[in-house]
């Protein structure tokens, strides 16, 4: 473990330095932009809505207590989904999505030579290749991650109207009461940080690889399981740090 | 010239290469023939800094490779190209984009030089008209083709092929035989050719460097290689009752 973990700081000190040719570099982070943040649109759409709904029907189904007022519903959708859905969930979720594509992507370059290629045209394989996919997560997993808080408000909306169990009026006042920026900012930082770590982590994993199509596999599968381990670990550190 | 001195080359407790010395002439297709894992690949990719040597020195015209700083490597390393055994084409790119991509990476060239530079390469393989198809859409002798294109896009002094006739049927290996043996003729470059081919050896060795036990075992041209009794030599090139009745022939018509 401790071996891996120096490798890692070794390819960082790599990936984070100027690219070699701007043009390259912008055509790249384009393209990972479309990969890695585009395309998970629809994924973030899908689940932000239903579990926003989730969380505002359970909110709804178990305040029985009439001291509590009923917009109480409204607020503590938004605080979970603020501080906690939206920012660490929809990145777990990224992480066995992005992760996985990234480290087979790059595992697969590994085993067909084409890092060799790189290398032997004079390219810093690591730079070219990582550099573009971290911006790439650092610029635009938060822009999804506020889609997602939007969504998710949205979807509690929609859930709350069709059950009839509260109005819009007392909901969007439920979700206005001691709304926090602090909060957003906190989770926009949470969220930069899973970004670089899901990327990073799955391509140390893909690009490390040796053997074949079953290493392969299994790189993409380790990447999942530690970007994961690592977002929960941050998670924690991270809100110990700016909540408490 | 490539001039390797006394390599030697190790993975973990196992030695590959032992004291490995020999000259590859500019000009000239210089074959590196050996059994199945003898060194020939590592030797190789050693001397073009895919591998790091224990010891000994690898010259580029005198500069010695295993010396210089990432500087001076990444400059060297302009001035290779490579064909690898599987072609090594981008996925993600375009055939044209994989001619294009050293050119966009290294040079200042304008658009129009770049293209220009391209169509040139990708006519020289017999590829023109050919730009807009991704690597997965190539044959496997289409994709090696383009491998040439690209590794002789930015004019190359030293080129490497590794295997470039493996899983590529009779005509087309000769056709790729006879693009390496033009393009190094052409342009006086020295090209580094590891094979198994033996109708490669007989058709474009200029010179041979026969690697076993991951030691220099023995070094001639295509008319020293039908002559040679060396035992190991006979029991690789000639191992077939076909090849010993072509040599038979060939030593007739030499004779």
């Amino acid at each position: 473990m401790i071996r891996n973990l120096g490798a890692y700081f070794l390819m960082m000190g790599w990936v984070l330095r100027k690219p070699r040719k701007f043009s390259v570099f912008w055509a790249m982070l384009m393209r990972e932009i479309h990969a890695i943040g585009i395309s998970s649109i629809p994924i973030v759409v899908l689940m932000s809505t239903f579990i926003g709904a989730v969380i505002s029907l359970q909110t709804a189904s178990n305040m029985d207590n009439p001291l509590l007022p009923s917009y109480t519903v409204g607020y503590i959708t938004q605080s979970s989904v603020i501080l906690e859905f939206s920012p660490t969930i929809i990145s777990l979720i990224l992480a066995g999505k992005v992760g996985s594509n990234i480290s087979s992507e790059i595992g697969t370059m590994r085993i067909t030579e084409q890092i060799d290629a790189l290398e032997i045209m004079g390219v810093n394989s690591l730079n070219h290749l990582i550099l573009p996919k971290v911006f790439a997560a650092v610029i635009y997993f938060p822009i999804l991650v506020i889609f997602s808080m939007i969504l998710a408000m949205v979807g509690g909306l929609i859930s709350l109207i069709i059950s009839d169990l509260s109005t819009a009026e007392t909901y969007v006042l439920g979700l206005r009461s001691w709304f926090d920026v602090y909060n957003v900012i906190y989770a926009l930082i949470k969220t930069v940080a899973f970004g670089f770590i899901i990327v990073s982590v799955s391509s140390f994993y893909g690009y490390y690889v040796k053997g074949g199509s079953l290493d392969v596999g299994r790189a993409s599968t380790k990447a999942v399981v530690i970007s994961s381990i690592t977002i929960l670990i941050t998670n924690f550190i991270i809100t110990k740090l700016m909540l408490l | 010239m490539i001039s390797v001195q006394h390599v030697d080359k190790t993975f973990g407790k196992q030695q590959v290469l032992f004291d490995i010395t020999a000259d590859f002439q500019p000009g000239k297709i210089n074959l590196i023939i050996g059994q199945s894992g003898q060194g020939k690949t590592v030797l190789a990719k050693s001397m073009v800094g895919l591998h790091e040597v224990d010891q000994g020195q690898i010259l580029y015209n005198g500069r010695d490779f295993t010396q210089m700083d990432k500087r001076q490597k990444t400059a060297l390393r302009q001035e290779i190209g490579m064909l690898f055994q599987g072609a090594a084409l981008f996925d993600s790119m375009t055939v044209e984009e994989n001619v294009k991509f050293p050119l966009r990476m290294f040079t200042k060239m304008t658009k129009k030089e770049m293209q220009d530079r391209v169509d040139f390469c990708l006519e020289r393989v017999n590829l023109s008209g050919r730009n807009a198809l991704f690597p997965s859409e190539c044959s496997g002798g289409m994709q090696k083709r383009v491998g040439i294109a690209r590794a002789i896009s930015m004019n190359p002094k030293y080129l490497f092929c590794d295997e470039p006739n493996s899983g590529l049927d009779p005509k087309t290996a000769i056709v790729i035989d006879s693009l390496i043996k033009d393009i190094t003729y052409e342009y006086g470059i020295t090209t580094i050719v590891i094979t198994h081919d033996m109708n490669s050896v007989i058709e474009i060795g200029d010179s041979i460097l026969f690697i076993h036990q991951g030691k220099n075992w023995w070094s001639g041209d295509k008319r020293d290689i039908i002559e040679t009794n060396n035992p190991e030599i006979e029991s690789f090139v000639y191992a077939s009752e076909f090849m010993k009745k072509i040599r038979a022939s060939l030593r007739e018509n030499i004779s």
